[in-house]
Parts: structure tokens; C-alpha cells; sequence
């Protein structure tokens, strides 16, 4: 028996599901901090989380609003500084990283910054934040955002964050570290990760309710298709109590 | 040096070593001098127009908004803001006039409660100018490297990217490794601005919790104005010597304001204001809306326990300190909205 849920919460039951136990993860706030929390609950007791603030391995009690919140470094093991978890980062410590967009191309490239002209934007949006350093020096970066035609293009108005760039090699010919990059893509359509030889964007599941044609529909760039495409599966029942425990005013799950 | 790529963003405080140690020694005494004074004094003598400002803290955790308002009051003009987590303090600076340029590693949003209309309606109209991008570890250790003495910090961010294209930063081959590397020039601000939880009346300051980056602005700074939740004797200072982030001589004036980072978040003591900042979101949707808050909470308010009272007052502030300690539940316009 499947209980009714909602996208936010099955991004978040995916994106759980991807972090393994006895590994490290930057969050932000919102539905990453939700994914963080739940993979703790559930599969991955010992997680490592980490906040670009300076909070690190927090027993975060309630949902942060910021990710330099009080709730960040609450019982944490440590409550540091950006510069020490930023060089923590580039020195090889933190396994995963999570990150959102207002637009994405085929090699997992990242826009927050503008829509149109940088210089004369239609919409100006906060621009890298942490998300330049996360898609630079986390190992592997899951991408959650929603899915549309105008977001899933084939060339953004600014890269503000690095994917795969154009394509293999670029990351290493730029200078980034080695063995980093996007690791999966999840949106309320789909599930996503890289194809090797190309580095670009392809699917690899569907989630219920949705069929191939309904996400490439949603998406401005030819879409690889996984020889061995899946249907993800719905959250549990145990896992959306999970959740209302973790966000029981549903900040970031909604109700 | 083999140069391979240079960002064309504007270089903002950045100057020569040798030129910012001649500063040092012709401006910052290292005199154990009292300098206690007051938020209007502070900001007189030290906010010039035109100087490139920080603040500390993370944008709506632990900001001298006590100061901000006082920028605002004076009417101060043509400050450019140093965009490192730029949240509630940089929106109302560009909302009241006071901040018409910005290099932006985060800024025009509100994190989890969204975007923040005052500070976008001038970026997209152009009344505040973007003069660079760089990402929030970018900006930290320019900072870093400004307080260290240096020219510039290497780093392996914003490589490949249109953040790196906009930025003042540069690429160089790395003479170790041979690979591209990132040189990211020092920062120093004209004027910090800083909350914290207690210091001495010379300035020696600890915060609780998490520096965020605030261990590198204060080393950065050339002039920096320091408000806290208490002025305490030296001996407590003394007494805890590891818990001192900012020593002395790098603060120029010191000012004990109680709650001074209302409706900003300060760590063990208040949570954030979720009514105010929600007031201040509805009300910047417009001009309008703007200055009726500007009038309501800054002009027309005289000294910081006027402006505890209109926010709510004791009852509101020992509201907060429950929430901060898990003691009362979050309300929160936005969530409301979220909720529905």
C-alpha cells in the first residue's frame, strides 16, 4: 500500500537514498537538509553533515532558515568557520554535495545567478552563494530542482557553477580537482546521472506517474535515455513519518 | 608568470602589501585605549560616501543592524557593499539609497524565505550595479589574503565558469603542480561593521558559536566598528583568552548595543524576527512600502530602545530568546504563506 505523497517528498526520499553511511555531505537548507536528515534516520546513522557557515556534524533539532542558523551547530562536534569547512572541502574531505538552479545544460552546468544580460538581467538571482565552491570541490554534487523547457536548456545565461563544462576532461583542463563533478539529478520527473563517455545528462529513472515522453516534453536538449530505465520508487510509510518528524510544520515538505 | 586567464570584474579593495602596512602604521594605534562611544558618533567618523563596506555575520545571523540603521539615518551615499552572504542587511541598505554597488558572492535573496524585492528591483533596474561575481569561499579568502598581508591566495574554485569570467580574480599555471590555478587578490574594506557577544571596552571581542568568516573580515578591515550584547570587564576577557576571535587593535570603536542585531538572528540569544523581516518583505514590494518602514523603524525612531519598543518589546524579545532556545514554536509570516 502506497500513502498519497507529494514531489517534494519523494525528491527528498531519492536524494536520501543516495548518501551512503560513514560519508560526508554539505548542505544547504530546505529540501537538502531534509535529505541529510532523513538518510541519519533511516540507512546512514553516522553521515557527516556540514554547513558552508561553519557547522559541523550538528544534531540539527529543528529545520534551519539559514545555513548559518543556531540549529546548524546545534551538539555539533564543532562550531567552526566557513574558511575551515571551505578548506575542508578543497582538501578532499566532503564526499557530497548538494545543490539547487534555476537552470541546468546537458553537462550538469549550473545558473543562479541571471536570466538574460548579466549586465542588463530580466531577473537577477542571488548568484553562487556556496554553489561554486560545492560544484568545485565536493566529490560527487546531487542537483535537485524542478524540471521545465526553461530550465533544462542546452546553453544557460550564465554559468555560475561547474558541471562537466563541455564536456570530458574540461573539469580537469580548468583546473578543478580531480574525481569531482555532478553525480545525479533529481527533479519530479525523473532521475538522472552522467553518461561516461559524453558527459552529459541521462536518464535513468522515471518516477510513477511519468513516462519518457513527458520528461524529454520538459526538457530543451536531447536527453540520453538509460538502456535499463527504471521507475523509482515511492516513499514508504514509514519514511513520510520520518518526515513530518523531521519538518512537523512542513517548512520545506509542505503538508 | 604565465597568465591564462583574468576575470573582468572590478577589482575592489585591493591594495598594494607594502601600501596597506604604511596605513596600518600611520592609522591603527596599538595603544590599550578605552573606545567606548556611541553608534552616532562611530558612524560619523568612520562611514565615509563612497567606501567600500562590510558587514559580519552571515547577511540575517549576528548583523550590527543597530549601525546599518544609523548608516540609513545619516543618509550616507554611494557605498559599495562587499556581497558575502548578503541577506537582510544588504536589502535594506539598497532599499534606503545607501548602497548603490555590490560585488556578489550572494545577494538579492532571503534563503529559505525567498527572494528579496527591494535589492532586486534596483539590481534589475540597474540602480544598484553588480561589479563583480565571485562565490562565498572566493570571497572568505580574499579576505584571508588581506589578512594575511598578502597580494593575493590561491584557491581551486570558480574554475571553468562565468563567475570566474565576471570576477576580479585570475588564473595562473601553477608553478608546483602545473596546473591552472585560481588567484583570488585580497579584500580590504574601508569599513567593517560587527555584532558580537561580548568584548571589553578596548575591543577585545568573543563570539559564541560559529565565526562564519568574521576571524578574516576583522584582520581585512582598515577601519571597523564593533557593537555587542554587553561590554564586560577586562579580567573576563583575560580569564578566557581562547575565546577571543578579534583582538584590540583591530577595532577602532566599540559600542554596547543590547539586541543590536534584531530582526537578525544572534546565536544563544534571539532567534530571528519572522514578523518584522516578514513586515519589512511585504512592505519593499513597493517604494512606497519602503519608506513607510524606513519612517517607522528609522527616522522616526529615537536611539535603539525606541526601536525595541516599536518591534514589540520586552515581550517580543523574550519571545525570540524562547524560540532561539526551543522553548516556543517558529511563527513566520512566509510559512504561513507556504502552509496555505
Amino acid at each position: 500500500m502506497t500513502r498519497p505523497y507529494n514531489p517534494t517528498q519523494l525528491l527528498a526520499y531519492i536524494a536520501a537514498g543516495l548518501l551512503e553511511d560513514n560519508s560526508s555531505v554539505f548542505v544547504g537548507t530546505g529540501l537538502p537538509m531534509i535529505a541529510g536528515m532523513l538518510a541519519q534516520r533511516t540507512h546512514a546513522p553516522n553521515l557527516l553533515i556540514i554547513f558552508e557557515a561553519g557547522g559541523i556534524g550538528p544534531r540539527v533539532p529543528v529545520l534551519p532558515i539559514s545555513v548559518g542558523d543556531s540549529r546548524t551547530f546545534h551538539r555539533a562536534v564543532s562550531a567552526s568557520s566557513m574558511h575551515d569547512v571551505m578548506s575542508a572541502s578543497q582538501a578532499g574531505y566532503v564526499d557530497y554535495g548538494f545543490l539547487g538552479a534555476a537552470q541546468i545544460d546537458p553537462y550538469g552546468n549550473l545558473n543562479t545567478t541571471v536570466i538574460g544580460d548579466w549586465r542588463h538581467p530580466v531577473v537577477r538571482f542571488p548568484g553562487s552563494g556556496g554553489a561554486n565552491d560545492v560544484g568545485s570541490l565536493c566529490g560527487r554534487t546531487i542537483i535537485v530542482m524542478r524540471q521545465d523547457p526553461r530550465r533544462f536548456v542546452e546553453r544557460l545565461d550564465f554559468v555560475t557553477t561547474p558541471g562537466y563544462l563541455d564536456g570530458p576532461g574540461a573539469r580537469a583542463r580548468a583546473g578543478l580537482p580531480a574525481n569531482t563533478g555532478p553525480y545525479r539529478v533529481i527533479t519530479q520527473l525523473g532521475l538522472y546521472d552522467f553518461e561516461e563517455t559524453t558527459k552529459r545528462m541521462r536518464l535513468l529513472a522515471t518516477h510513477p506517474g511519468f513516462s519518457v515522453d513527458d520528461v524529454q516534453r520538459a526538457t530543451s536538449f536531447e536527453l540520453i535515455v538509460s538502456k535499463d530505465l527504471q521507475t523509482t520508487e515511492p516513499p514508504p510509510s514509514d519514511v513520510l513519518d520520518t518526515m513530518r518528524d523531521i519538518d512537523p510544520t512542513g517548512m520545506v515538505i509542505g503538508d | 608568470m604565465n597568465v591564462l586567464q583574468e576575470g573582468q570584474g572590478e577589482l575592489v579593495g585591493w591594495h598594494d602589501p607594502d601600501e596597506h602596512r604604511a596605513w596600518v602604521a600611520e592609522h591603527k594605534t596599538r595603544a590599550l585605549k578605552d573606545k567606548r562611544t556611541t553608534v552616532k558618533a562611530a558612524v560619523e567618523e568612520y562611514v565615509r560616501d563612497g567606501a567600500l563596506m562590510a558587514c559580519g555575520g552571515f547577511g540575517h545571523i549576528r548583523v550590527s543592524m543597530a549601525v546599518i540603521y544609523e548608516i540609513i539615518r545619516q543618509q550616507k551615499r554611494d557605498l559599495t557593499l562587499c556581497g558575502k552572504t548578503a541577506v537582510h542587511d544588504s536589502d535594506v541598505l539598497i532599499g534606503a539609497g545607501c548602497v548603490n554597488r555590490i560585488e556578489v558572492a550572494y545577494a538579492f535573496g532571503h534563503e529559505l524565505r525567498g527572494l528579496s524585492p527591494a535589492s532586486r528591483r534596483a539590481a534589475e533596474s540597474g540602480r544598484c550595479e553588480v561589479v563583480a561575481e565571485i562565490s562565498n569561499a572566493g570571497y572568505q579568502w580574499r579576505f584571508l589574503a588581506a589578512a594575511m598581508g598578502l597580494p593575493f591566495i590561491p584557491s581551486r574554485v570558480m574554475l571553468g565558469t562565468d563567475t570566474l569570467k565576471r570576477s576580479s580574480a585570475k588564473v595562473i599555471e601553477d608553478p608546483f603542480s602545473g596546473k591552472p590555478i585560481l588567484l583570488l587578490p585580497a579584500c580590504y574594506p574601508d569599513i567593517v561593521l560587527m555584532h558580537v557577544h561580548r568584548c571589553d571596552r578596548y575591543g577585545n571581542a568573543q563570539i559564541d558559536g560559529i565565526v562564519i568568516e568574521d576571524f578574516e573580515l576583522a584582520r581585512a578591515a582598515r577601519r571597523m566598528i564593533l557593537t555587542t550584547e554587553e561590554i564586560v570587564d577586562d579580567e573576563v576577557i583575560r580569564q578566557a583568552p581562547q575565546e577571543t576571535v578579534i583582538p584590540y587593535y583591530l577595532v577602532d570603536a566599540v559600542v554596547e548595543v543590547p539586541y543590536g542585531a534584531h530582526p537578525t538572528l544572534m546565536p544563544g540569544r534571539y532567534y530571528f524576527d519572522e514578523q518584522h523581516i516578514g513586515e519589512w518583505l511585504r512592505l519593499s514590494k513597493t517604494e512606497e512600502g519602503v519608506a513607510e518602514y524606513l519612517d517607522r523603524y528609522v527616522y522616526d525612531v529615537e536611539g535603539f530602545s525606541c526601536y525595541l519598543k516599536r518591534i514589540g518589546g520586552d515581550e517580543q524579545l523574550e519571545y525570540l530568546r524562547q524560540v532561539e532556545h526551543l522553548e516556543a514554536p517558529l511563527e513566520a509570516p512566509w510559512l504561513e504563506e507556504k502552509r496555505k
